[in-house]
C-alpha cells in the first residue's frame, strides 16, 4: 500500500506541479522538491518501522488486475530494491536542485516529467509481476525521452529519438521473452501467471531457457549499457539537460543492473552460468573500450558518459562471477557510480551554465577563479578512477577480488581499466581546472555547494564505512 | 595510552589539512605555518614517544584498531579488512623517518614558500601527504596499505602540479600519476591473486599462511612476489617505470625533498621489506629485485653524469640510491636496505633543501652551467652541500658509509645476488662519487657564471632545519636499528663461500678513486679557467641526458599508438555501424517518398504497371 501511495502520489504531485506553474511562476520546482522530500521520508519511515524481514523478497501488494490473463498488480521489496529506491530519492532531490536555475521555460511540464519518471523508476524497482514490470519499464522511458527532446541541447531530437528506438527495440525482445516464459509456465503448470515468485519455481529445459534469458539480457544490456549496444548513451547524455544526465547516469543505468540481478541471474541461473564467460568478455570490453573512448573525447559530458560505460562494465563482470564478494562489490559500485557520475554531470552542468560550452578546448585554469569547484572536481575525478577512501574503490576492489575467483584472466584485463581510468580522469580534471587560465568563472553558489557537498559526503561515508551499505547486501540472493 | 597515541598519529596532520583547506586564504602566513608545522611537530614527538614505549615494552608490536572497514568471504573463511595500525620495529623506523624528516622539511618549506600566494594550499597538500604516508607504513593489511599508496600518489600529483598554470608542470604531474598507476595495477592484481591463494589480506596472516602452505619456489609465490615488485618499481622509480621521477622535479623543491627523496619513493622499498615473508619463498623474484636495483643504479648513475639541471642530478641520484636499497633487499640484506633508506632520507633531504636555498639565492636558476664560484659567495650553503655529498659518496665515518658498506658487505655471498652484483654496486659507488664531484665543481667551484645579484636568505629557521639534517647525516650512522625480530629469517647466504679478503678494502677505497678521477677529469670545471663552460650537445650526451632514451621508447611504443587509436576511433565505429541502419531506413524513406509526388500521370502509370504485374502473376 505504501508503495502504491508513493508511486501514484508522485504522479499526482507531478500533475499538481504542472498545474501550479500556471498559477504562480516558479512554484513547480518547490512542489517537486517538497514532494520528493516528503515521499522519501515516508518511505524511509515505513521501512524502518516495518516488522518484515527484507533480506527475503517481501510481497507488499498483490491484487488482480487484468484477470483474463492472470496479470496482477504485485509489488515487493527486498534489500536490493530498498537500497536502489533510496538512491533514486536522493538523486531525485539532487535533480531538482540542479534544475533550479537551469530550466526556464515550460517548468510545469518539466517537473511533471521528472516526477513521472521517478514514479516509473520506483515502480520498476518493486514490480514483481512481469507485465507490470514491463509497464513501468515503458513508463520510465517516456518522460525521460521528453526531457531530452524538449529541454536538451542543440542536437536533442536526434539523441532523444536514438535513445527511444534503442530502448524500444530491446524492450520488444524482452516482451517476447516475457510472453514466451508465461506460455511455458502455463504449459507446465496448466495455469497462466506472470508472477515472479511463481516463475522462480518452474523448470524450463536448458536450450529454451538460454533463449529466454537472452531476450531479457539484451534489454538490460542496452540499459546497462554494455558494448556493443552502448552507443545511445553518449548522445543521450551529451544532449540531455543536466538533470536529465544526472537521472540517466545515476538511476536509469541501475535499472539495467537491477534487471540483470532480478530477472536474468535469479530467474535463469543455469543459463546465466553457461552464458557467464560471454558476459564476462563483454564486460571487459566495455571497461577497456569505454576507458579508451573517454580519453579520446573533447566534449566534457561525452567523456563522462563513456566513463559511465566503463564503470558499469565492472558491475556486469562482478554479477556474472557468481561470487558473494563480487555481488557485494557490484551493489556498492552501483550506488557509488550513481553518486559519482551524478556529481560529475552536475559539475559539467555548472560549467556549461557559466561558459555555455562543453568543449574541453574552451576550458582551462578554472581552479584560479573557482577553487572550491576545482576541489570538488578533483574529488569526483578521484572517484572516477577509484581513489581509495571513496566508495567507488570499495566497489571496484570487491568486484575484482570476487570475480578473480571465477575469471582470473578477464579480471587481469579488467584491471588494465584502472590505468585507463587514471588517464581519462587526468584529462577530465587537468583540461578543465589546470593549465593556463582561459576565463574567469564564478565559484560554487550555496545551492551548488549543497549538491556537491552532499554527494561527496555520501561517497566518503560509504568509502570509509561501507558496512552501512553492506549489511543490506549481505542477503545475497542465494547463488 | 600507546594504543590511543598510535591511532591518533595520522590525525594531527589530517586536522591541519582540513583546517587549511577550508580556511585557506583567510589564514595569515604565521597561522598557516603554525598549524601545519605544529601538526608535524606533534606527529614527530608522538612517533618518538611511541617508538620509545615500544622498545621498553615486552611486546614487540603495538596494534590499534580504529574501525572495521569491510570483510571478504572466501572458501577458507572470512578475512576482515579494517582500519588497523600495526607498529613494529620496521614501521617504527618508517614513522620516525617520515615524521622527523617531514617536520624539518615542513619547517624549511614554511620559509621557502612564504611569498607564494597559495601558501595554505601548499602546506595543506604537504600535510595530506604525511597522512597518507603514515597510513601506508602503519597499515596492518594490504588494502589499507593500498589506500595510503594511492593517497601518496594523489598528493604527489597535486604537489608536482602545484604551479598548475604552467603546462609543463601539469604534464609532469600527469606522467607521474599514470606511470605509478601502472605499477599500482600490477600490485592490485597481486592482491587479487594473494586473496585467492591464501584467503588473507592481513600482512601478518599472509606471511604466516605463506610459510605454512608454500614451499620455496612455489608458483603462486613467484607470481605474487613479481606483481608486488611491479608495484614497488612504479612507486620507487626503478626500471622500467623510472621515467616519471626526473620530470617530477618540476614541483617546488621542498616537494622534491620530501616526496621524491625521503618518503614516497621509499614506499616500494618498504613494501618489499614488509612482505619479505612472501619474497623469501620466491628466490627467483628476489634475484629480479636485485637485478632491477643494480641496473637502475647504473643507469641512473650514468644519466646523472651528464645532467645540466641541479635538481635532475639529485633526482637521478635518488633513483640510483634506491637501486642500492632494492639491491640490498634482493640480496636478502633486509636490515641493511632499511638502514640505507633512513640514512639516505637524511642526506638526500639535506642535499635537496640546500639546493633549494642555492636556487632561491640565484633567483630560481637551476642550470649548473650558469652557476659556479658559490663556495665563496654562499659559504654556509656550500658547507652543508659538501656534508650531504660526502655522505652520498659514503666516505668513511658518515652515515652513508655505514649503510652502504652494510649493503655491499652482504652482496658477494648472497644466494640471490653474488659477485657480479657486488661489482655493479662498486661501479655504482664509483659513478656516485664522480657525478657528486662534477656537481660540486660545476656549482660551487670555478669562476662565477651568473650575472644576477645573489639573494641570500638569512632566516634562522631555514638554517636550523638544514643544520639538523646535516648533523643527522653525519652522525646517523650511529643509530642502531633493532630490526632483528622483524627479519628473523634464515640467512640467504651461500654456505661455505669464501669471500676474498680484498672486498672491504676495495669498497672503502672506491669513492676516493672516484674523487681522484674527477679531480683531474673535471679540472676545467674546478678551476674555471674560461667562462665558456657549456653543456656538451652531441647526440650521445643528449641520449644520456634524456634518461637513456626510455621516454622516447615509451612514447613510440605506448603513448603514440594509444593516442592514435583513440583519435582514430573518436566517433566510435560501433556507433557508425548502427547509424548505417538509420541511413538505410532513411534511404528507403527518401526513395518511397519520391513516389508520393502528387502527379496524376505517375499514379496512373503505377496503377497500370501494377495491373500488368497482377495479370502476369495470375496467368503464369
Amino acid at each position: 500500500m505504501m508503495l502504491t501511495i508513493i508511486i501514484f502520489g508522485l504522479l499526482i504531485c507531478g500533475g499538481i506541479a504542472w498545474y501550479m506553474e500556471g498559477i504562480k511562476q516558479h512554484s513547480a520546482r518547490w512542489v517537486a522538491l517538497a514532494s520528493f522530500v516528503a515521499f522519501a521520508m515516508f518511505f524511509a519511515f515505513s521501512i524502518i518501522s516495518s516488522s518484515q524481514n527484507f533480506s527475503e523478497l517481501q510481497s507488499l501488494v498483490r491484487i488482480a488486475w487484468i484477470s483474463s490473463f492472470n496479470i496482477e498488480y504485485a509489488l515487493a521489496l527486498d534489500h536490493l530494491s530498498i537500497t536502489l529506491i533510496i538512491l533514486t530519492f536522493f538523486l531525485a532531490i539532487i535533480c531538482v536542485l540542479v534544475s533550479w536555475q537551469e530550466i526556464q521555460d515550460k517548468q510545469g511540464f518539466y517537473y511533471f516529467n521528472l516526477l513521472a519518471s521517478i514514479a516509473g523508476i520506483i515502480g520498476v524497482f518493486c514490480a514483481v509481476d512481469l507485465f507490470l514490470f514491463f509497464f513501468f519499464w515503458e513508463v520510465m522511458l517516456l518522460p525521460m525521452t521528453a526531457i531530452i527532446a524538449i529541454w536538451g541541447h542543440e542536437n536533442r531530437h536526434f539523441a532523444a529519438v536514438k535513445f527511444f528506438i534503442f530502448t524500444q527495440v530491446s524492450s520488444l525482445l524482452m516482451l517476447i521473452a516475457i510472453i514466451a516464459t508465461a506460455y511455458f509456465y502455463s504449459k507446465q503448470t496448466g495455469a497462466l501467471s506472470f508472477y515472479y515468485q511463481d516463475w522462480l519455481e518452474i523448470d524450463i529445459p536448458l536450450h529454451l531457457a538460454s533463449y529466454l534469458m537472452l531476450g531479457f539480457f539484451i534489454a538490460f544490456a542496452v540499459k546497462l549499457p554494455s558494448v556493443p549496444v552502448h552507443s545511445w548513451l553518449p548522445d543521450a547524455h551529451t544532449q540531455a539537460p543536466t538533470a536529465g544526465s544526472v537521472l540517466l547516469a545515476g538511476v536509469l543505468l541501475k535499472t539495467g543492473a537491477y534487471g540483470l540481478i532480478r530477472f536474468v541471474i535469479l530467474l535463469f541461473p543455469q543459463a546465466s552460468l553457461n552464458f557467464a564467460p560471454i558476459a564476462g568478455v563483454l564486460a571487459v570490453v566495455s571497461i577497456l573500450y569505454g576507458a579508451k573512448m573517454a580519453f579520446a573525447q573533447t566534449d566534457l559530458k561525452r567523456l563522462i558518459a563513456y566513463s559511465s560505460i566503463s564503470h558499469m562494465g565492472f558491475v556486469m563482470l562482478a554479477l556474472f562471477a557468481f561470487n558473494a564478494v563480487a555481488y557485494q562489490g557490484a551493489i556498492i559500485t552501483m550506488v557509488a557510480h550513481g553518486l559519482s557520475s551524478a556529481a560529475l554531470f552536475s559539475l559539467a552542468g555548472m560549467v556549461y551554465n557559466r561558459i555555455h560550452s562543453r568543449n574541453l578546448n574552451d576550458m582551462g585554469g578554472f581552479w584560479q577563479s573557482a577553487p572550491r569547484m576545482g576541489g570538488f572536481a578533483l574529488a569526483f575525478a578521484g572517484a572516477a578512477f577509484g581513489l581509495p577512501g571513496l566508495a567507488n574503490f570499495i566497489g571496484e576492489f570487491m568486484s575484482l577480488v570476487g570475480a578473480y575467483q571465477h575469471f582470473p584472466v578477464l579480471v587481469m584485463l579488467a584491471a588494465l581499466g584502472l590505468i585507463g581510468s587514471a588517464i581519462y580522469g587526468m584529462v577530465l580534471f587537468q583540461s578543465s581546472f589546470q593549465g593556463v587560465r582561459t576565463q574567469y568563472i564564478a565559484d560554487l553558489s550555496i545551492r551548488e555547494l549543497m549538491i556537491t557537498g552532499s554527494l561527496l559526503l555520501s561517497l566518503l561515508i560509504i568509502g570509509l564505512y561501507p558496512n552501512l551499505l553492506l549489511q543490506f547486501a549481505m542477503g545475497a540472493p542465494s547463488l | 595510552m600507546s594504543t590511543f597515541m598510535l591511532s591518533a598519529l595520522p590525525f594531527y596532520p589530517l586536522v591541519s589539512f582540513i583546517l587549511l583547506i577550508t580556511l585557506g586564504k583567510r589564514l595569515s602566513w604565521q597561522q598557516a605555518s603554525f598549524l601545519s608545522v605544529g601538526a608535524m611537530a606533534l606527529s614527530a614527538i608522538s612517533s618518538g614517544v611511541l617508538v620509545y614505549q615500544l622498545s621498553q615494552s615486552n611486546m614487540h608490536v603495538f596494534t590499534a584498531q580504529l574501525w572495521s572497514w569491510f570483510s571478504l568471504k572466501s572458501n577458507t573463511g572470512t578475512t576482515d579488512v579494517n582500519f588497523t595500525f600495526y607498529l613494529d620495529a620496521l614501521s617504527s623506523v618508517m614513522i620516525c623517518v617520515v615524521t622527523g624528516i617531514g617536520f624539518l622539511i615542513h619547517l624549511f618549506a614554511a620559509v621557502y614558500m612564504k611569498s607564494d600566494e597559495n601558501f595554505s594550499r601548499f602546506m595543506a597538500y604537504m600535510n595530506l601527504f604525511i597522512v597518507a604516508m603514515l597510513i601506508l607504513v602503519l597499515a596492518d593489511n594490504l588494502v589499507l596499505l593500498y589506500l595510503g599508496w594511492e593517497g601518496v600518489g594523489l598528493c604527489s600529483f597535486l604537489l608536482i602540479g602545484f604551479w598548475y598554470q604552467e603546462k609543463g608542470n601539469v604534464l609532469a604531474a600527469r606522467k607521474a600519476f599514470i606511470v605509478t598507476r601502472i605499477g599500482d595495477t600490477a600490485m592490485a592484481i597481486g592482491l587479487f591473486m594473494l586473496f585467492k591463494s591464501l584467503g588473507q589480506l592481513n600482512i601478518v596472516a599472509v606471511s604466516e599462511a605463506a610459510q605454512a602452505s608454500w614451499q620455496v619456489g612455489n608458483n603462486d609465490a613467484y607470481w605474487i612476489a613479481l606483481l608486488l615488485l611491479g608495484g614497488a618499481v612504479g612507486k620507487s622509480a626503478q626500471l622500467p617505470l623510472q621515467t616519471w621521477l626526473p620530470d617530477a622535479m618540476a614541483g617546488p623543491t621542498p616537494v622534491s625533498a620530501l616526496i621524491h627523496a625521503a618518503t614516497m619513493v621509499t614506499a616500494g622499498v618498504y613494501l618489499i621489506a614488509r612482505m619479505h615473508g612472501v619474497f623469501l619463498l620466491a628466490p627467483e623474484v628476489m634475484q629480479y629485485v636485485a637485478w632491477v636495483g643494480a641496473s637502475t643504479l647504473l643507469l641512473a648513475g650514468v644519466a646523472a653524469l651528464v645532467q645540466t639541471d641541479i635538481k635532475r642530478v639529485l633526482a637521478y641520484s635518488t633513483m640510483s640510491q634506491i637501486g642500492y636499497m632494492m639491491l640490498a633487499l634482493g640480496a636478502g640484506a633486509w636490515s641493511a636496505g632499511v638502514f640505507h633508506l633512513m640514512t639516505h632520507a637524511f642526506f638526500k633531504a639535506l642535499l635537496f633543501l640546500t639546493a633549494g636555498a642555492v636556487i632561491l639565492a640565484l633567483h630560481h636558476q637551476q642550470n649548473l652551467f650558469r652557476m659556479g664560484g658559490l663556495l665563496k659567495r654562499l659559504p654556509v650553503e656550500s658547507t652543508l652541500f659538501i656534508i650531504g655529498l660526502i655522505c652520498l659518496m659514503a666516505l668513511p665515518g658518515t652515515s652513508g658509509f655505514f649503510s652502504k658498506e652494510a649493503i655491499i658487505a652482504e652482496l658477494w655471498s648472497s644466494s640471490t645476488a653474488g659477485p657480479s652484483l657486488w661489482w655493479c654496486a662498486i661501479i655504482g659507488a664509483l659513478l656516485t662519487s664522480i657525478y657528486s664531484c662534477r656537481l660540486f665543481f660545476l656549482a660551487f667551484l670555478g669562476k662565477e657564471r651568473f650575472e644576477t645579484q645573489l639573494h641570500i636568505e638569512k632566516s634562522k629557521l631555514l638554517r636550523m632545519s638544514l643544520i639538523i639534517l646535516a648533523a643527522l647525516s653525519l652522525l646517523g650512522g650511529l643509530i642502531s636499528l633493532n630490526l632483528q625480530e622483524v627479519f628473523a629469517v634464515v640467512s640467504t647466504k651461500v654456505v661455505n663461500m669464501n669471500e676474498p679478503s680484498w672486498l672491504h678494502t676495495v669498497a672503502i677505497l672506491t669513492p676516493f678513486i672516484g674523487i681522484a678521477f674527477s679531480w683531474f677529469f673535471f679540472s676545467r670545471y674546478r678551476l674555471g679557467e674560461n667562462n665558456e663552460i657549456v653543456a656538451k650537445q652531441n647526440s650521445i650526451y643528449k641520449f644520456l641526458r634524456n634518461g637513456l632514451g626510455f621516454d622516447t621508447l615509451y612514447q613510440w611504443l605506448l603513448i603514440r599508438p594509444y593516442c592514435f587509436i583513440a583519435k582514430l576511433n573518436q566517433r566510435d565505429i560501433i556507433d557508425q555501424v548502427i547509424m548505417l541502419n538509420a541511413w538505410y531506413v532513411r534511404l528507403w524513406h527518401d526513395t518511397l517518398s519520391m513516389t508520393q509526388n502528387g502527379s496524376l500521370r505517375w499514379y496512373a502509370a503505377a496503377f497500370g504497371l501494377a495491373i500488368v504485374c497482377l495479370v502476369g502473376v495470375v496467368t503464369l
